[in-house]
């Protein structure tokens, strides 16, 4: 990937030194089952520490919370090397945080903070991290699954053996530019891997309202071997994984996986003000009975977890610390980064 | 010196940069063959891994160019018709345009957009005929409107190396123009650098596109006929617009009109002439020749080009100016 103009400790020097951050938790996701559950732990912790920031006025525009949902970033990231590439969606936290991207400067973004990912322009629905390869969270439903197309062609085309992953949601399968991308891909054996969380939900609507015939069935017609997985279960989902990236990865093009999963909170933090009903208490209860964090829980002993639990508290403490103690983006440089060769346009007022 | 068309020149261009660098690939529907006269001979000369033939996709492969220029690669796109922009308006508007900025500097996204005889092409009707350049200057995608066959050739070749996305207007009514070329000084054409075709003294007339060889007709006759100097201004670049290049014409003329193929409402031309009222030294208040609000191009021949900026429009629009105090 090309190297962006500010490097990371560039953009942390923005922070005039203010506040140093702490050591990253991990330098890369692990697949053992340790590993899948701290992955999971730590977005379920993050995600709930970011809903309480979002009440206290900390989080400016709220979050769509992947709580529920952590199983399939944690599988299937845990399934990439460091260089593999990942484009993610509106309720993009799991994605980012499980392919390594710092929770520290993940939580001062969501915060619109200098010391931010995106140094305070992307926020919840754009984080990226494209050292790393996380090509950026994306707000437009579906839109990412032909840039992950581009950008495992390119990378194939420059003679690398990586593979991107796009996530998208069940709503995203009636979007026609990622049918469109589906085609792309297996046309050109492109070393992409498709997957998506069917949480049940468009927003508020119903998978079952909004979508004809099956999920599974669109990757098939374009001969994309799909499968349909156990998305509350990380080991489930990193098997499925597995397979399907190594597959991209040898050249026998892209993959598709339906992770069926739940989403356990809001689609958006607004519904904790407005609730709009949309599920019965008993379906909710029963959508959360199998929680992925448990899951992946009963499969670590005792100690590690409370080792790794402990861990996670401390660095979550600490990253809401230095979220709030970094400074604001300076509003004259309200449109930096617009154009690479740092042309400004005009001010608004002559 | 051997005469170089306009088409010819693009082709030109986009050999000489494939050659140059081996990021640079060409993409859209048709190219193979080159139904645009645009690509003409570069997939045998790059083959299919650089000259990609493409579904017809055109959100998908517009995000896909994205992708890869994210990623190392410089896609050219080609549109064969101008009215695809509005069917990848998101990919470009709200994703290629927006990255560098919502990454946080993190990305660039060096694609080049190219729009094969745009505007009325005579009898393409409603939905082949718009020229909606005026939308991405608004966007802020950088945005350039050649008029002559050496700055086809010098603005693709910038618009290429560029690291932002860049789109390129070639108006059917340039299309098959020629010009003598030096091909040894054939080169670069900055971006935001305005040419003056013909310098004068009595009137400035802003001419976008395919309309800068009207307004060139419109002063001689002019300077002929009733002996006003008119001063012909070719943006070649509508965003960044070359403002002060203006300013400089304006010093020396004090008046102004615009011909313009947008259509009125928020057209460029409305933008230029606010900017000049604002900023500049009139002397007298300016005109501007457009299509008409809301524009949809009729098929017949006459409708077609009752809707048009034309050549007697933009003669009495500087006569007026010319007395106007």
């Amino acid at each position: 990937m090309p190297v962006g103009r500010h490097s990371r400790r560039d953009r942390r020097a923005g922070a005039g030194g203010v506040v140093a951050a702490p050591e990253r938790l991990r330098d890369a996701p692990r697949a053992d089952s340790a590993g899948l559950y701290r992955t999971v732990r730590l977005i379920r912790r993050f995600e709930q520490r970011a809903i309480e920031m979002v009440r206290a006025g900390q989080i400016p525009g709220g979050i769509h919370p992947y709580i529920g949902q952590e199983a399939v970033a944690a599988g299937v990231c845990a399934a990439l090397r460091p260089d593999d590439l990942i484009t993610s969606t509106h309720r993009g936290h799991g994605h980012v945080l499980a392919k390594g991207a710092d929770p520290v400067r993940m939580l001062a973004e969501l915060a619109g903070r200098q010391t931010g990912l995106n140094a305070g322009r992307g926020g919840s629905m754009h984080a990226a991290d494209v050292g790393i390869g996380i090509c950026g969270a994306n707000a437009i439903v579906g839109a990412a699954a032909a840039i992950a197309t581009g950008v495992a062609w390119s990378q194939r085309r420059a003679g690398h053996d990586r593979v991107a992953v796009t996530f998208f949601g069940d709503g995203a399968v009636n979007q026609g530019v990622l049918l469109e991308a589906l085609n792309l891909a297996a046309l050109w054996r492109v070393p992409v891997v498709f997957v998506c969380e069917n949480n049940g939900f468009a927003a508020t609507v119903r998978v079952e309202d909004a979508t004809a015939g099956s999920i599974t069935g669109r990757a098939e017609a374009f001969g994309i071997p799909a499968q349909t997985v156990d998305g509350m279960d990380p080991q489930a989902v990193l098997t499925a994984a597995a397979g399907a990236v190594q597959r991209a990865r040898a050249g026998d093009g892209p993959a598709f996986l339906e992770c069926v999963t739940y989403r356990f909170d809001a689609h958006h933090t607004w519904e904790h003000v407005a609730r709009p009903r949309y599920r019965t208490a008993e379906e909710v209860a029963e959508g959360t009975a199998r929680d992925p964090v448990d899951i992946q829980a009963a499969r670590v002993p005792d100690l590690v977890r409370e080792r790794i639990d402990a861990e996670i508290e401390a660095l979550l403490d600490e990253a809401q610390r230095f979220a709030l103690a970094s400074p604001a983006p300076d509003p004259s440089g309200a449109l930096d980064y617009l154009y690479a060769d740092g042309r400004r346009g005009r001010a608004g007022t002559a | 010196m051997p005469l170089l068309s306009y088409l010819r020149a693009m082709n030109r261009a986009l050999g000489a940069e494939m050659e140059r660098d081996p990021a640079v690939c060409v993409l859209g529907e048709d190219i193979g063959v080159a139904v645009s006269n645009v690509t003409t001979g570069l997939l045998k000369r790059f083959g299919p891994e650089r000259v990609l033939d493409m579904p017809i996709s055109e959100q998908a492969f517009t995000s896909f160019a994205t992708g890869a220029a994210m990623s190392g690669s410089r896609p050219v796109v080609e549109f064969q018709i101008p009215a695809l922009l509005y069917l990848v308006f998101e990919q470009i508007a709200n994703q290629a345009h927006k990255l560098s900025l919502m990454t946080g500097g993190q990305v660039k996204v060096p694609v080049t957009y190219v729009l094969p005889r745009s505007g009325s092409r005579a009898g393409w009707a409603g939905q082949h005929s718009d020229h909606p350049y005026s939308l991405f200057a608004h966007v802020g995608v950088k945005t350039v409107v050649p008029a002559t066959p050496a700055d086809a050739y010098g603005l693709l070749v910038t618009a290429i190396r560029d690291d932002d996305p860049v789109i390129l207007f070639a108006p059917a009514g340039a299309a098959d123009r020629r010009e003598d070329v030096d091909y040894a000084a054939l080169a670069p054409v900055p971006l935001g650098v305005a040419r003056v075709h013909r310098p004068g003294t009595d009137v400035t007339v802003v001419a976008v596109g395919h309309l800068v060889h009207d307004a060139l007709e419109v002063a001689d006759e002019l300077a002929a006929s009733s002996g006003i100097s008119v001063e012909v201004f070719d943006p070649r670049t509508l965003y960044p617009f070359d403002w002060n290049g203006l300013a400089a014409s304006l010093e020396r003329t004090g008046r102004l009109v615009v011909i313009d193929d947008s259509n009125r409402t928020c057209g460029i031309g409305g933008e230029i002439i606010a900017t000049a009222a604002e900023e500049m030294r009139l002397i007298a208040p300016p005109k501007r020749i457009t299509r008409p609000d809301g524009a949809v191009l009729p098929f017949a021949r006459e409708l077609d080009i009752a809707v048009q900026p034309t050549a007697g429009q933009l003669r009495t629009a500087i006569e007026a100016v010319a007395c106007g105090e």
